[in-house]
């Protein structure tokens, strides 16, 4: 493959003949990313004011130790060390974020946004270097699949909490009677979106029979194989339109919490 | 008639530099018929490759504006005329004049990639039965009219030159269709890790923006061999549960 080097020149950082906004999708991209990953890294530092009613914050979902009523295992463990700061989404936030971290539609982009490696195409690059996904660190990506498997997990924990967002107890006699509220709502469409994006996941797509040749001979899973790839097709508004509805949910929880929104019923 | 600046670049090999070309513009032109135009009336000795005129012959692949684009298929209705169109050659290889670019080096790599090798025939008379949904998927990737613009926009090779490690979105199409073709029995899973080295993809989806037939090359092809890549030689438990089938 032997091959003759280009005569027109290497370009510079940032430099094109491109006569478009080429600029703008990676700019709305760092800042819609940016923006996600500073509200979720405070958000969850929180440890406060991610609970209202039957609401749980979708951040702190399975809430595995915590003093709220959502708590599956009780209060923070004694043999949490004093010095690390405590919240009880930590247990839990590396998984979701795992998979959007390592997800093949965030790649593209935030290698863009973040990396400007391109910052877009066909615009000059910053660096000479590049290793691609061959090479250690970005070869770790491959472990895309295993974060799937996780999602899928929280997806059915968020499923049972808009089953358990339809029950509220009333605060003077105790009983518990169905509902729907604003936040069950929220709560349900978050859901939708998620399940949206993590069953359009490309790694969930080779496992179903993107894998297989042969995929007439197993006609249930060529079905399903039809209907990942239909969401598939959509992977990049189901991954936008999720991030916004589950920041926008704990957004809601917190904000019910802090008594500075109040949920209304609407059954 | 109206007037348009055209902006191409002149040069070889040892180098050269963009030119301006002022030329008359009507109604349905494309850039090619602008070049062509120019061609006739200013510059007898510009070179440009083109053949069909209708987008299938894959010859006139230029950069407009910036953009990897057949000149033939790219209306001047659409480019904002008011400013200079600015004509390149494909920057990912090298130039021979003006917008001629050597492609050799895309037809040595298609030479290295394992042929198709089909299963033995299903029926005496030496013939196979396919279900029509398993080579569906392939059909997409046939469409491929090797223009090469998916390769020039690559950053890997027009940022990185990594030509002598990369195969480029072209052959991991062309690779796609043979490998997830229901009769192959070949395994390329190894070459696409190692020489082609399909790691060095970074999903930008340029490839797919430019392709002119609209093959959804990153999602259909890249992606899924990718994924297919992890199976072989990145799953832990696919490789255990392979182990433990082998016995």
């Amino acid at each position: 493959m032997a091959y003759a080097a280009t005569s027109l020149g290497a370009r510079r950082f940032g430099e094109t003949t491109r006569r478009d906004a080429w600029w703008a999708q990676p700019l709305a991209v760092f800042l819609g990313l940016g923006t996600f990953v500073v509200y979720t890294t405070w958000a969850s530092l929180q440890g406060e004011h991610y609970f209202s009613g039957p609401y749980l914050s979708p951040f702190y979902s399975p809430e595995f130790f915590g003093s709220s009523p959502h708590s599956w295992f009780g209060p923070k463990p004694g043999w949490w060390p004093e010095w690390l700061p405590w919240s009880p989404a930590i247990f839990i936030l590396w998984a979701p974020a795992g998979f959007r971290f390592t997800c093949y539609y965030y790649r593209g982009a935030y290698y863009k946004a973040f990396w400007a490696d391109p910052p877009s195409c066909t615009v000059g690059e910053p660096r000479q270097s590049y290793w691609g996904e061959r090479a250690f660190p970005l070869i770790l990506q491959n472990v895309h699949r295993y974060f799937f498997y996780l999602a899928v997990l929280f997806i059915v924990v968020l499923a049972h909490d808009v089953w358990k967002a339809l029950w509220f107890t009333d605060t003077a006699s105790g009983e518990v009677s169905f509902g729907v509220g604003i936040g069950t709502l929220v709560l349900a469409a978050n859901t939708c979106l998620l399940a949206g994006y993590t069953f359009g996941c490309h790694s969930l797509r080779h496992l179903i029979g993107g894998g297989l040749d042969l995929l007439s001979r197993l006609p249930v899973r060529e079905k399903c194989y039809g209907c990942v790839s239909a969401l598939n097709r959509r992977h990049m508004p189901w991954a936008w339109m999720s991030l916004f509805s589950v920041g926008f949910s704990d957004l809601y929880v917190r904000l019910c919490s802090m008594g500075i929104w109040t949920d209304l019923r609407i059954l | 008639m109206p007037k348009a600046t055209f902006r191409i670049w002149r040069g070889d090999a040892s180098g050269g530099k963009l030119h301006d070309y002022v030329t008359e513009v009507s109604e349905g032109m494309v850039v090619l018929d602008a070049v062509h135009q120019i061609q006739a009336e200013q510059a007898n000795d510009l070179a440009v490759r083109w053949n069909c005129k209708a987008g299938k012959c894959g010859s006139c692949s230029a950069e407009i504006n910036g953009m990897p684009r057949l000149m033939c298929m790219t209306r001047l209705s659409d480019l904002p005329l008011e400013e200079p169109v600015t004509i390149e050659p494909m920057r990912s290889f090298p130039s021979l004049r003006d917008l001629v670019t050597d492609v050799s080096w895309n037809f040595g790599v298609k030479k290295t990639i394992r042929p198709f090798g089909p299963r033995p025939a299903d029926a005496p008379d030496g013939t196979w039965r396919i279900a029509e949904g398993d080579v569906d998927r392939v059909q997409e990737f046939r469409k491929c009219i090797e223009c090469f613009l998916c390769q020039d926009v690559c950053h890997v090779l027009r940022e990185h030159h990594l030509h002598e490690e990369f195969a480029g979105p072209r052959f991991f199409v062309y690779t796609a269709a043979l490998e997830m073709h229901p009769l192959d029995t070949e395994n390329r899973l190894g070459d696409l890790r190692g020489p082609q080295g399909i790691g060095y993809c970074n999903i930008t989806k340029c490839c797919t923006k430019v392709c002119p037939e609209s093959i959804t090359i990153t999602d259909n092809a890249i992606i899924p061999l990718k994924e297919r890549v992890v199976d072989e030689f990145y799953d832990p438990i696919r490789r255990l549960l392979r182990g433990l089938r082998s016995g």
